[in-house]
């Protein structure tokens, strides 16, 4: 029994302590659907684990990375320090790239090492190193830039270069909203959200024969970095071996980012004739590397005086940065969900990512989404307030059923999972029973005699909850997938053990269990049977990124076929089940494996010139409610508890599902409430983590994960994707709570206690 | 790094010396002179207490202590929990309750955890919140870890 509502924190105590780690009701098979521990977690817990940072490496130098100060500027050339030894270091600048000078990823706009032009603060222009980091730091200050500045463009909004602009929709929006009899404006406003993984980027690059190299690095997709080695040192693919090690989070900011620091490592390795090893300290970690895309989101929405959704024009506009990195990618996801989940006949999404002179931002749980459902999410709390409907029965009315049709055009035609999170997150969370009490006591509030500014001296909080409901496409967007073609395989070794071969990694989602899981089912035999080979591209094949919410349902579904392919080739043969031949097969076959290719979801058809088409093949739903706290003097919330409920087609393994959902639902509350990243100048402020600051244990709330299933036909397991939606529906619950205490709307995100009390001002101003 | 220090301890109940620099901090000195590379460097600056180890008894930021400070001290790591191979009490609720993502701030969580349990052997939830509140995970929820504090806190052997 999970702690209830109106329990206190102390008094859950045995709840919480009976309850967590038993799984969530869910469909169990003999594997899959059972929470088997982590497969690492006892390396994890004793130390053991080896994270890139752990790898003793005999002789390994110190790489540091200089980096200009301008936001805009013509670099015109390095003056060495003539008083420093240099001959106990080695400087690489763009001149010494062997290779294209370009970190390889989409529109290869950017370059490993600034050759002409500086175009953020952060940008890496020299890298130095030597034997110990005391003496690379030395040369590294020992180096100055001259350079010319150039005028900066720090306001995506003034900014005329897009990397991107799209245009979705169907029906007629100018009509609809014409023909409205209500139509609700608003524009929202989110910031840079850091992903603050807690292990800082880190990269080891070791020189091999013919110039060849390898690097060992904490990463999430292997194949990214090796595209972009070998691409930046003009090397052949063969003459590139990239390594994951143990890698301590990512959440999108190991996704494209550690291309860069490979190439760095490697070019300071190969100059050195030995092996080099980058590690940023937090705070360069923070200062250099990708954030989440602030962005500015617009909507215009009509409704009939009955309620019903007619109309919806929204316009978004993300902040790239200098560079496109995949801000392209990052913007269609967000405007794809722009909508939110609800049907619509008339619906217009315009959206572009903007170049800026500041450092790019790029992946982050979500990957777009978060920023433009709080945005979408918002509006529909407003459209609610202003028709006078709860939130729940206006979403009952609006989200999306089997047969609706998005605004590319898709008909979703299954696993449609809107309505059960909806229902289960409001029963669990007693949500209109509860809302009716909150709307008593700011009624209490408001009709207090005339002079009630002073009521805010009392030093009282007000109660509220919220409500907020998303999809998430998941894996690639449109045609993204079949251009992957990724691949997988199973394999029985000659010695009898079963090995999963994938280049999906292990970042602290559960892959590696979650996988062995799901191929142990397709082969009768138990998880503990199958072995994960390690994340080194000499040994595994590209199965495509470790992002977009695919490993499981699309890795994870060339893996079940081929582990069939597999199973059908041992029995074949034998003549028995599988568990128990294949070992005794092993001695007469020898080794065997079989790969599967991704070929495409069955029916999905996309257009990427027009945007149209099958999004994504499968959408996963969430529905959360929050409550909080807002103190009326200081303006400061609190978020005592969230729901959420969230579907996903099947729970492979409920407990690690489970800590998606939780662990989401924490980023999604910070995102509302406290992280925020100030920049002046095309400069982060607050770049150290004493000062951007994430929740701690105190700061966190209960939060109750919901688990459901609406199984999806094309996935061999029938499950969907999950790492990402919990962080796109938290923060415009938390907001809507915040509205449900006090009657004021927050369109900025963080809501910080000076916007919560400027917000408290301009009601009060209103009445 | 020109003034070296000599620099004796008792590191996880084995005598240990070490000569290194002066301004050397005990963080670095266990992942670098001293080859154990369980702790973990996160910030440096003391906020997120994944360098959590015990100095004779008391759970502190490695990062903030100067290796010379432990000299004639003892110093216990996450490599100096459980014993003889097996997991802790402790470590085991984690497994359990799912309190393990990414693992990052494992150690120093589990530090700090065993160090709580040891100063309030039946801690209340809001306890276990303090008691934790100086070591952050990106991960999770802390529900998870709080659960797996109480857990091994129901059982009498915490740490053996």
């Amino acid at each position: 029994m999970a702690p209830r509502r109106g329990d206190s924190r102390a008094d859950s105590r045995a709840d919480l302590a009976a309850t967590v780690g038993r799984p969530p009701a869910a469909s169990a098979g003999t594997v899959v659907g059972r929470s088997l521990p982590r497969r690492e977690g006892p390396a994890k817990l004793t130390g053991a684990a080896r994270y890139t940072d752990d790898l003793i490496v005999p002789g390994a130098w110190f790489g540091f990375t200089l980096r200009s100060t301008e936001a805009h500027a013509r670099l015109l050339g390095l003056e060495l320090d003539p008083a420093f030894d240099w001959s106990r270091v080695v400087v690489v600048t763009a001149a010494e790239i062997p290779g294209e000078n370009v970190v390889h990823l989409m529109a290869d706009d950017q370059p490993a090492l600034v050759a002409d032009v500086i175009r953020h603060v952060a940008e890496p222009v020299a890298l130095v190193a030597a034997a110990d980091p005391a003496t690379a730091r030395a040369a590294r200050d020992a180096i100055r830039l001259r350079t010319e500045p150039l005028p900066a463009i720090l306001d995506p909004l003034a900014s005329e270069r897009a990397f991107a602009r799209y245009e979705i929709g169907r029906g007629d929006v100018e009509a609809g909203l014409a023909a409205a009899d209500l139509v609700v404006e608003g524009t929202y406003r989110v910031g840079y959200q850091e992903q603050l993984y807690l292990e800082p980027q880190a990269m080891i690059a070791v020189p091999g024969e013919d110039r060849g190299v390898t690097v060992h690095g904490s990463l999430q997709c292997p194949y990214y970095v090796h595209a972009a080695l070998a691409r930046a040192l003009g090397l052949a693919g063969e003459q590139v071996v990239v390594i994951q090690e143990e890698t301590g989070g990512g959440f999108g900011g190991k996704e494209e980012y550690p291309s860069m620091l490979a190439i760095h490592a490697s070019l300071l390795a190969l100059r050195a004739g030995r092996p080099v090893r980058i590690v940023y300290d937090r705070h360069e970690d923070v200062a250099a590397t990708t954030k989440r895309h602030p962005a500015v989101v617009t909507h215009r929405t009509g409704v009939t005086r009955d309620g019903r959704l007619v109309a919806q024009d929204v316009d978004v506009v993300m902040d790239a940065g200098a560079y496109a990195t995949l801000s392209p990618v990052v913007l269609s996801r967000g405007a794809i969900h722009a909508a939110g989940p609800y049907a619509c006949p008339n619906v217009r999404i315009r959206a572009r990512t903007m170049a800026t002179n500041t450092p790019p931002n790029g992946a982050f749980r979500g990957f777009g989404a978060p920023q433009t459902e709080f945005a979408a999410e918002t509006q529909v709390n407003r459209v609610a307030e202003a028709l006078g409907v709860s939130p729940l029965e206006l979403r009952r009315r609006w989200a999306y059923r089997p047969g609706d049709v998005t605004p590319t055009g898709q008909v979703l035609r299954e696993s449609v999972g809107a309505g059960v999170v909806l229902e289960r997150v409001a029963e669990a969370a007693d949500y209109e029973p509860v809302r009716a009490r909150t709307a008593e006591a700011r009624m209490a509030r408001a009709t207090r005699p005339a002079g009630a500014r002073t009521d805010r001296l009392d030093g009282r909080t007000a109660h509220g909850i919220g409500l907020a409901l998303a999809w998430h496409g998941a894996g690639f967007t449109g045609a993204g997938e079949r251009f992957l073609a990724s691949v997988a395989g199973v394999e029985r070794s000659a010695d009898g053990q079963v090995l999963v071969y994938t280049d999906s990694t292990e970042i602290g989602q559960g892959a590696r269990t979650v996988l062995s899981q799901l191929v142990a089912e397709a082969l009768g035999v138990p998880a503990e049977a199958v072995e994960v080979a390690p994340g080194d591209t000499s040994v595994v094949p590209n199965s495509g990124p470790t992002v977009a919410s695919r490993t499981t349902m699309v890795v994870g579904g060339l893996l079940i076929r081929a582990a069939e392919r597999l199973r059908a080739d041992v029995e074949a043969r034998t003549g028995a089940p599988f568990a128990t031949s294949y070992r005794t097969d092993a001695a007469q076959a020898g080794r065997v494996r079989f790969d599967e290719q991704f070929e495409g979801y069955p029916g999905i058809v996309w257009d990427d010139a027009t945007h149209r088409g099958d999004a994504y093949p499968a959408y996963s739903w969430a529905a959360a409610v929050a409550e909080v706290d807002v103190d009326l003097d200081t303006g400061e919330v609190r978020v005592g508890s969230v729901v959420a409920a969230d579907e996903i087609g099947r729970v492979v393994n409920p407990v690690l599902a489970a800590g998606q959902v939780e662990g989401g639902t924490l980023q999604a509350v910070g995102y509302a409430t406290i992280e925020e990243l100030q920049a002046r100048d095309g400069r982060y402020l607050n770049d150290r983590l004493a000062t951007y600051l994430v929740p701690t244990a105190v700061d966190a709330p209960r939060i109750e994960a919901i688990l459901l299933e609406e199984p999806f036909a094309g996935a061999p397991h029938r499950a969907k994707g999950l790492g990402e939606l919990p962080m796109d529906v938290g923060a415009p619950a938390v907001i809507d709570a915040i509205h449900d205490a006090t009657g004021a709307w927050i369109a900025e995100l963080p809501a910080t206690p000076e916007r919560v009390l400027a917000a408290l001002e301009a009601r009060e101003g209103r009445r | 790094m020109s003034e070296t220090a000599r620099v004796s301890l008792t590191l996880n109940g084995e005598p240990r010396t070490v000569e290194i620099g002066a301004g050397r901090t005990l963080l670095d000195t266990l992942r670098w002179e001293l080859d154990l590379t369980g702790t973990k460097e996160c910030c440096a600056a003391g906020e997120c207490g994944a360098c959590t180890v015990y100095l004779d008894g008391e759970a502190v930021n490695s990062c903030l202590v100067l290796a010379a400070e432990a000299d004639g001290r003892e110093v216990t790591t996450i490599e100096g929990l459980g014993s003889g191979g097996r997991l802790s009490r402790l470590q085991e609720a984690f497994l359990e309750t799912g309190a393990i993502q990414c693992g990052f701030c494992i150690p120093g969580m589990v530090v700090a955890a065993d160090a709580l349990l040891r100063e309030t052997p039946r801690p209340t939830l809001d306890e276990v919140l303090q008691g934790l509140s100086g070591n952050l995970c990106r991960c999770g929820g802390y529900t998870r870890i709080c659960a797996a504090v109480l857990r091994a806190a129901g059982a009498a052997d915490v740490t053996g």
